[in-house]
């Protein structure tokens, strides 16, 4: 029996690292000087780690500004990788702070599963891609098609919804990863994928032809896709929304990466309050006054992170549509910072 | 009238063989074409060898290596081979081959698990091959706890006070055995181990810790591990720890005393009910949740402890296998010298045992390993995921063949090697004339 004790040997290397008890998420970023973002394990555009292993992307930059709001270092963050599987596990059991990781809003998400979205960095809608010369050109006429759909995620019910309603039977073929669909469906093991219209367009930019899909033009969902926190600490939350607030209004009043040392004396007082310069905001949040400067100084305002990441002239070429600012005629749109 | 009988003198100076039955042509004719249905099927097949070469020879030879993007690569090809031409865009393995073998560990620390391997290399060298000292076995030994703390960083006393914790069982067990008879000087010296671990080795490894202050490394924090490095870590210690577990609960299983019968057989039953899958979700969502608030068991831990777990209960079955192959006069044999239980084990079951099972036992060494690649559901950046990653990054979103290939090298690099050495040990250890 003396050789059991060789592997419970390892059992006893375990860090039992006892964080700080319950002092609110916060205090506990606060205290271990480090976020926790929970990310994609890779998504074109969103979140992918680039060839010196630093983490880039749309959704990526939300845990940036986040993390230099908080503790004034944009790379003060600690990436875990989840899958559509694990990510919300990770959130409930502490594993992470914050998930921004394409993470559709839903009333079971939000009342059913304890989570609270902190904003809408992404409207989004569920779409149909299939080959030119299958010769189809509505998603009802899709009967009895073979569909290549990720499992754990609410295109999975999309789906199953949409075909209900249209009276039409379908063969699902579930994949795990975008990766994955490309496979399948470039191989022809289903007839049409089925995700977010706009991964579906940053998909097809990649293959070798890309002109022989197309896009349906149905969209049978919405997809409003947000940064998540856990339900009960308002305060966390409170840090995340309005940080994100902060990038989008720095986009309404014109404050980018450039321009934000100038824009601090500037005349309009919703930009004195936000830069800090006026006010103690920073203060009502948990933070000191320039923990949006950092945040927009960090990657840009909305409208830069959304250029550089996924915009229009990047792989993915998305347009601003839905996520144009309000006044362009989108739905991003931050309350007043008073 | 004369007979004339003639009688050559000299020899006829040898002939060489006919063209047909020597050198390639023998060897072809009888290998490849000894009847109709085997020459037909020659031929099939060399043709199918032929054209699979002939569609991947000029994707390998069109091969690019320097290049920054994917775009760029077809860029290359179709500017050098032509607009239809396919290569294979190696650049994406130069760009990320750091990535693949040390994951996001950070790089001015690259040389802790290089080094690591090399004293992996060290370490195996005394189990693996007869003519290297057998001091360097207590190398072996040392070695968890060296790597460890290479890798994981921290104060090289927590490993220290582990380790303590077999001396004091040894201790314990020493002075129990004299007076208290043998199983309760077991009991005892678990029972010390166990204490001493759970309740002394934190308190004074934190004593050791402000005394030796210059032996603590830059911890680094498993999040931060992947590609092979990943791979490596999760395998060898499955390895290295499934063995003697799977020994323990195949003697246990085999054991006359109830109770250590039932929870050996209740052990292997179950873990070997359950797919390696759902332990390490189990590993990964359940722990999570049942372990106190605050508490962080690190994932890799988690990991490494369920794929041993999973693979001892393989193990176990296998040389189970290999002690029901023994003839019963074996086992008499070891009793009639008087060896105790363990002397009988140690010196004349196991020895056999062991030598009967060794292919199997590979076989499931080689599996561990390939099964490390299920962590990417849980999502650890293990080579596959890795790869996920990789083709997130808009410069090489679309490339498939050249990154799955690479990592299948390397996992066959490795398990070839460990199949050929399987081979090499049969043939040293075997005893009986053939």
């Amino acid at each position: 029996m003396t050789k059991i004790k060789a592997f419970i040997g390892p059992a006893v290397f375990l860090t039992f690292a006892a964080g700080a008890a319950t002092a609110g998420t916060l205090g506990d970023v606060k205290g271990r000087d480090v976020l926790k973002c929970g990310v994609n394990t890779g998504f074109a555009g969103f979140a992918y780690p680039d060839s010196s292993g630093r983490w880039q992307g749309f959704d990526v930059a939300i845990c940036r500004a986040v993390a230099a709001a908080v503790l004034g270092d944009q790379d003060k963050i600690e990436f875990v990788p989840t899958t559509g599987e694990t990510r919300f596990t990770a959130l409930t059991s502490g594993e992470i702070d914050v998930l921004p990781r394409n993470t559709t809003w839903t009333f079971t998400r939000d009342v059913d599963l304890k989570f609270t979205f902190a904003g809408v960095n992404y409207y989004d809608g569920q779409g149909f891609m299939v080959r030119k010369d299958l010769g189809v050109t509505s998603a009802k006429e899709l009967d009895g098609a073979t569909i290549c759909v990720q499992t754990g995620t609410t295109t999975e019910l999309n789906l199953a919804d949409y075909f209900k309603t249209q009276g039409i039977s379908y063969q699902p073929v579930p994949i795990q990863t975008p990766a994955e669909a490309d496979q399948q469906f470039l191989g022809g093991a289903c007839d049409a994928y089925t995700t977010d219209a706009s991964q579906l367009a940053t998909q097809r930019g990649t293959y070798p032809n890309p002109a022989d899909y197309i896009i349906l033009p149905e969209i049978i969902s919405k997809e409003p896709l947000g940064p998540v926190v856990r339900q009960g600490d308002d305060e966390w939350a409170d840090v995340v929304r309005w940080t994100y607030n902060a990038l989008v209004a720095a986009e309404e009043y014109g404050v980018t990466k450039k321009n934000i040392d100038e824009m601090s004396s500037s005349e309009n007082p919703e930009v004195r309050r936000l830069l800090g310069t006026e006010g103690d905001l920073g203060r009502m949040l948990g933070l000191d006054a320039d923990w949006a400067k950092r945040a927009i100084a960090a990657n840009g305002n909305y409208g830069e992170i959304f250029a550089e990441t996924i915009g229009v002239g990047t792989p993915a070429n998305i347009e601003r549509g839905l996520n144009a600012l309000w006044i362009n005629g989108g739905l991003q749109y931050s309350p007043p910072f008073r | 009238m004369h007979d004339v009988s003639f009688v050559r003198h000299e020899m006829l100076s040898p002939q060489p063989a006919p063209a047909s039955q020597v050198g390639p042509l023998r060897w072809a004719r009888e290998n490849l074409f000894s009847s109709i249905l085997n020459s037909f099927l020659t031929i099939v097949s060399a043709a199918a060898v032929i054209l699979a070469l002939a569609h991947l020879w000029p994707w390998f030879a069109h091969s690019v290596w320097h290049a920054g993007s994917l775009r760029e690569c077809r860029e290359m090809i179709a500017q050098r081979w032509g607009e239809d031409a396919t290569g294979a865009c190696f650049a994406v393995i130069r760009d990320r081959w750091k990535q693949f073998l040390f994951g996001f560990y950070p790089s001015e620390l690259y040389w802790r698990p290089t080094l690591s391997f090399v004293l992996l290399l060290a370490a195996l060298a005394p189990i693996l091959f007869s003519a290297v000292p057998r001091r360097m076995l207590w190398f072996s030994i040392a070695f968890p706890g060296i790597v460890y703390w290479l890798l994981w960083g921290g104060s090289l006393a927590l490993p220290i006070c582990v380790y303590a914790g077999f001396l004091v069982g040894m201790l314990v067990h020493r002075l129990v055995g004299p007076r208290f008879g043998s199983l309760l000087a077991l009991i005892g010296g678990v029972l010390a181990t166990l204490i001493w671990w759970f309740y002394l080795a934190g308190p004074v490894a934190g004593l050791l810790e402000t005394i030796l202050p210059f032996l603590t490394l830059e911890p680094v924090a498993s999040k931060r591990f992947g590609g092979f490095m990943l791979s490596i870590v999760i395998g060898a210690t499955g390895i290295a720890f499934s063995l003697p577990l799977g020994v323990l609960l195949a003697l246990g299983r085999r054991s006359g005393l109830f109770i250590i019968q039932s929870i050996c057989i209740g052990f292997i039953e179950f873990i070997r009910g359950v797919p390696l899958i759902t332990l390490l979700l189990v590993a990964s969502f359940l722990l999570n949740i049942f372990l106190p608030p605050g508490t962080n068991f690190d994932i890799i831990l988690r990991v490494i402890i369920m794929v041993t777990l999973f693979s001892a209960a393989y193990m176990a079955e296998t040389i189970r296998g290999g002690l029901a192959a023994l003839p019963r006069g074996q086992y008499e044999a070891a009793d009639a010298l008087g060896l105790d239980y363990w002397q009988a084990m140690r010196l004349v079951i196991m020895p056999q045992a062991l030598k009967i099972s060794i292919p199997n036992i590979v076989n499931n060494f080689i599996s561990l390993f390939k099964d490390t690649t299920l962590v990417a559901i849980i999502a650890l950046l293990d080579p596959i995921g890795l790869v996920t990653s990789i083709r997130a990054d808009s410069n090489w979103n679309g490339i498939v063949w050249e990154l799955y290939g690479f990592v299948a090298l390397i996992f066959f690099i490795c398990c070839y090697s460990m199949s050929v050495y399987s081979k090499h040990l049969e043939r040293r250890l075997r005893t009986d004339h053939r």
